[in-house]
Parts: structure tokens; C-alpha cells; sequence
């Protein structure tokens, strides 16, 4: 038998050479109270690209996440180790301003949490809270962020009823434009077609696609379909480690760790 | 092989895939040897065997066709499964192309069956009907046991093949030139010859697909090949 099978390393990383890097987590521990969930995760993200995060439920991916823009902090008990370099400075010490940093760094949830205002509103929230925008600017703002979201064309006429009132893809695509119409510079994607339609994933995959010209994109997500079409690099998580990370493509046709492997074929998870 | 898919049903289609193609496999071989017999032997009998038997590969790579579209349809394959899938829809076509050359061989048998034998030079396009039919069958049998190495080798001595290739050539001239009578078979000959050089061709470009299929890598080296016209 060949000894040359592709899927015989236990953990493989590869680095980006192809893109700046813009997030580069290194020898990451993360820390629910005495559990541990994130074991010595070291990642690179690409600038403008886009990332896939994948593995079974539970391996640490939403946890790195959540991370990436200091969620957890909001939480007790939480902690992290390590270092996450945003543009060269790490984003875990002491002192960073955190709205700040949640203004680059953007996210979107697994179900969609539009505020019960406006569509208008629920996009100019943000920007309000970091800038002063006169009404054309805001106008001008509200209407890029919604067609970057490729959601523009189905709301532009009732732009002032309630965001509440729209589908649940159309919903999720007013969280995208909400994020980023802070401009951030890093979008997080929790799992953000779990609870829609497939035509509606697609219009939010599309949207993805688009958005990586702009901006720098980490997916969470449970579709490996989704993943493999959306994402530039992909990483596969398995019991809060990192045990593959590299280019999507030849993750998706020729893994090199056999849990990855597994995992994407069907044969464990 | 890996560990089972956790959907079963997964794992019995993408073996009903690559057991189609062992068969495949074995007619395809069957084909070949039994086209040169028909030469060799100036068995008209056989040579019709031959033609009528082609119709099943054309059957069974339909079927191998039609059940990978699905399989890629419903699984979406990924990784192994996908190169897996691959491999076998390019190794059936490859077969079913032996198989019409074949056919073609088994056609000119009945006609040089016709003419008087020219024994010196049917005795060397056997030679390398026998080398070609030999690794045919070392390919498919590397396939079967998915070994890389084996099929590296059959891809390494391509060479041989159009060495004998040539050579023929040069006979065939010789005859040609030599007795005017023996043109009519010469020609076909030179046709067989050419066949099996293809059927050779064949054998080596499934040893490259077995190597995708076993590592996702594609030889890229530059293989030993010989050229009667770059001489």
C-alpha cells in the first residue's frame, strides 16, 4: 500500500503568503471558568479574504469568534491567553478601548437581532454612536450599507417601517449592513445562514463574496458547502485545537490531516 | 481504505462506482489480449468475439457515468471521495478507448486474415501486443490495490512500448519496399501497431490518474517519451 496518502500529518498549518496579514492569533488559551476551550490556537486571517471556521459542535470555533473581537469580556469568569495582533498590535492587553475595537472588528449572529426600529434606524444606530453624520451623509451611508448587504433593491421604498417586519433572510442581510455600516475593517460571521432559506443563504453568500473586497471575513459555519464556496482559507477545529488550517481548495481536494479529512467526508463529527 | 462514512449508503454507492470499473477493468484487458490473439493466430472466430463484446464497455461506462452524476449530485463528495469519484469517471474513459481500439484490431484481423501471412512481422506486433496487454493489466491491478508505487512504475516504461513501436515501423517500410504484395497487410499492421501504442498511451495515463487519486498530486515530471517524427 502507498505510504504517500496525503492525510498522515496530525496537525497541519499552513502559512499565507498570498495576502498581508490582517489578524494573526497566536498561541491562543481561552478559558470558560476552569474549562478550557481553546488550546494554543496560533491562526493567520488574510486581509480582504475571506476565512472559513469548521468542526464538529463544541471544537471552539464560535469561542475563537467570539474572541477575535473581545465578546467574551462582557462575560465573567471568561478569560484569554496569548495574543491577537490586529494591524500588528494585540488586541488582548490591558487598556485597549473596546468599543473602538468593536467598531473594526463587526459581527453578525446565528440568528438575525434587528432592533425594533426602522430599517433606516436600524443601520444609522451604530454610525450614531460613533460619528456625527449630517442627514445627506446618513442618507448616503444607510443606502451603501444596504446595497453592499444586497438588500438595497427589496427595501429602498419602505425604508421607514420596522426592520422586524422583513423576512429572516432580508433580516440577516440588515444585521450585515448594520455591521459594516460602521465600516469595520474585520466582519465576524457567526453561522449566519443556520436559520434561513436556501435562497436566501445564497443571497447572503453572494453578499459575502462581495464584501471580501472590502473587508477581512471570518465564517463560522456548519456547511461545508458553505465553506468550500465561500472562503479563500479555511480552518477545521477539533477539541478547542487547530488542527488544520490552509488554502480552502486544497482542503476541500486534498487534506493533510486525516481528522480533517474525516470530518469533511462524512466519516466522524 | 478510510473508516466508513457515517452515512452507509455513501459508502456502498461510491463502491458500486469502483466495482463497475473492476469489471470494467477485466473485460477491457480480456478485449485487448484477445484482439492480438486474432492477429497472431489469424483466428477470424475471435476477432468477431472481440467486436461484438466492445458493446458492453460502451454499457458499463454509461452506467459508471450515470452513477457518479448522481453520487456527485446527492453527496457532494469532498477530499478522498471526490478524487475517488474522479479518478474512476477518467479511468472508465480511458478503458472504453482500449476497448474501441481494440475493436479496430479485431476489424483488421479479419482482413489481413484474407492476405498470405507475413509470420516474421506478425510475430513482433505480438511481442508488443504482449507488453502492452501486460501493462494494461499492471495498471489495473495497481488500481485495484490503490498502490501509487506500481502505478509510477508502469508510467516510468512508457518508453518500451514506442521502442517496439518503432521498430515496427521501420519493418513494415522494409516489407513494404521489399514486396509490393504485402502492403495491403502492412498497412493494416501498421495500424494495429499504431493502436496498441495507443492502448499503451492509455495504461499511462491511468497510472497518472492513480497517482491523483492515491496522493491529490499530479505527476508533472516530463516522462520518458519517444518520437519517431522529432528523430
Amino acid at each position: 500500500m502507498n505510504t504517500l496518502a496525503p492525510d498522515t500529518f496530525d496537525v497541519s498549518v499552513a502559512r499565507v503568503t498570498d495576502a498581508p496579514v490582517k489578524l494573526d492569533v497566536q498561541e491562543l488559551d481561552f478559558f470558560y471558568g476552569k474549562t478550557q476551550a481553546l488550546k494554543g490556537v496560533s491562526m493567520p486571517f488574510a486581509e480582504k479574504s475571506v476565512t472559513a471556521l469548521i468542526g464538529p459542535s463544541g471544537c471552539g470555533k464560535s469561542t475563537l469568534l467570539r474572541v477575535l473581537n473581545r465578546m467574551y469580556a462582557l462575560y465573567p469568569g471568561q478569560r484569554a491567553t496569548g495574543r491577537i495582533l490586529l494591524d500588528g498590535e494585540d488586541i488582548l492587553r490591558p487598556g485597549v478601548n473596546l468599543s473602538m475595537l468593536r467598531a473594526k472588528v463587526g459581527m453578525v449572529f446565528q440568528k438575525p437581532t434587528p432592533f425594533p426600529m426602522s430599517i433606516y434606524d436600524n443601520v444609522a444606530f451604530g454610525v450614531r454612536l460613533y460619528e456625527t453624520l449630517g442627514k445627506a451623509e446618513m442618507d448616503e451611508r444607510v443606502e451603501d450599507s444596504l446595497q453592499r448587504a444586497a438588500l438595497w433593491d427589496e427595501v429602498k421604498d419602505k425604508l421607514h417601517s420596522s426592520g422586524l417586519g422583513l423576512s429572516g433572510g432580508q433580516q440577516q442581510r440588515l444585521c450585515v449592513a448594520r455591521g459594516i455600516a460602521v465600516r469595520p475593517e474585520v466582519l465576524l460571521l457567526d453561522e449566519p445562514t443556520s436559520a434561513l432559506d436556501p435562497i436566501s443563504s445564497a443571497k447572503l453568500e453572494e453578499t459575502v463574496t462581495q464584501l471580501k473586497n472590502d473587508y477581512t471575513i471570518v465564517i463560522v459555519t456548519h456547511n461545508l458547502g458553505q465553506a468550500a464556496r465561500v472562503s479563500k482559507y479555511t480552518g477545521f477545529m477539533y477539541l478547542g485545537e487547530l488542527v488544520e488550517f490552509g488554502d480552502t481548495a486544497s482542503m476541500f481536494t486534498r487534506p493533510a490531516t486525516k481528522r480533517a479529512s474525516d470530518y469533511i467526508t462524512g466519516r466522524f463529527g | 481504505m478510510p473508516a466508513e462514512h457515517t452515512v452507509r449508503a455513501y459508502d456502498e454507492e461510491l463502491d458500486s462506482v469502483t466495482a463497475e470499473l473492476s469489471r470494467m477493468g477485466g473485460l477491457a484487458e480480456a478485449e485487448v489480449a484477445d484482439s492480438i490473439r486474432a492477429i497472431s493466430r489469424r483466428d477470424v472466430t475471435l476477432a468477431a468475439a472481440v467486436i461484438d463484446r466492445d458493446a458492453r464497455l460502451d454499457e458499463i461506462e454509461l452506467e459508471i457515468e450515470r452513477r457518479s452524476v448522481v453520487l456527485i449530485a446527492l453527496r457532494q463528495p469532498v477530499a478522498d471521495d471526490l478524487r475517488r469519484i474522479v479518478a474512476a469517471l477518467k479511468i472508465s474513459m480511458n478503458l472504453e478507448r482500449c476497448g474501441d481500439l481494440a475493436k479496430n484490431i479485431a476489424k483488421r484481423a479479419l482482413v489481413i486474415a484474407e492476405s498470405d501471412p507475413i509470420t516474421p512481422l506478425t510475430r513482433s506486433i505480438e511481442r508488443m501486443g504482449e507488453l502492452v496487454a501486460a501493462r494494461l493489466k499492471e495498471v489495473l491491478d495497481a488500481y485495484a490495490a490503490r498502490d501509487d508505487e506500481r502505478a509510477r512504475a508502469v508510467w516510468r516504461r512508457d518508453e518500451e512500448v514506442d521502442e517496439h513501436y518503432d521498430s515496427i515501423f521501420r519493418e513494415l517500410l522494409t516489407y513494404m519496399m521489399g514486396d509490393p504484395r504485402t502492403i495491403t497487410s502492412s498497412a493494416h499492421l501498421l495500424f494495429v501497431a499504431k493502436n496498441l501504442e495507443r492502448i499503451g498511451d492509455h495504461a499511462t495515463n491511468i497510472a497518472e490518474i492513480i497517482h491523483y487519486e492515491v496522493t491529490g498530486e499530479q505527476l508533472t515530471d516530463a516522462r520518458p517519451k519517444l518520437d519517431l517524427l522529432e528523430r
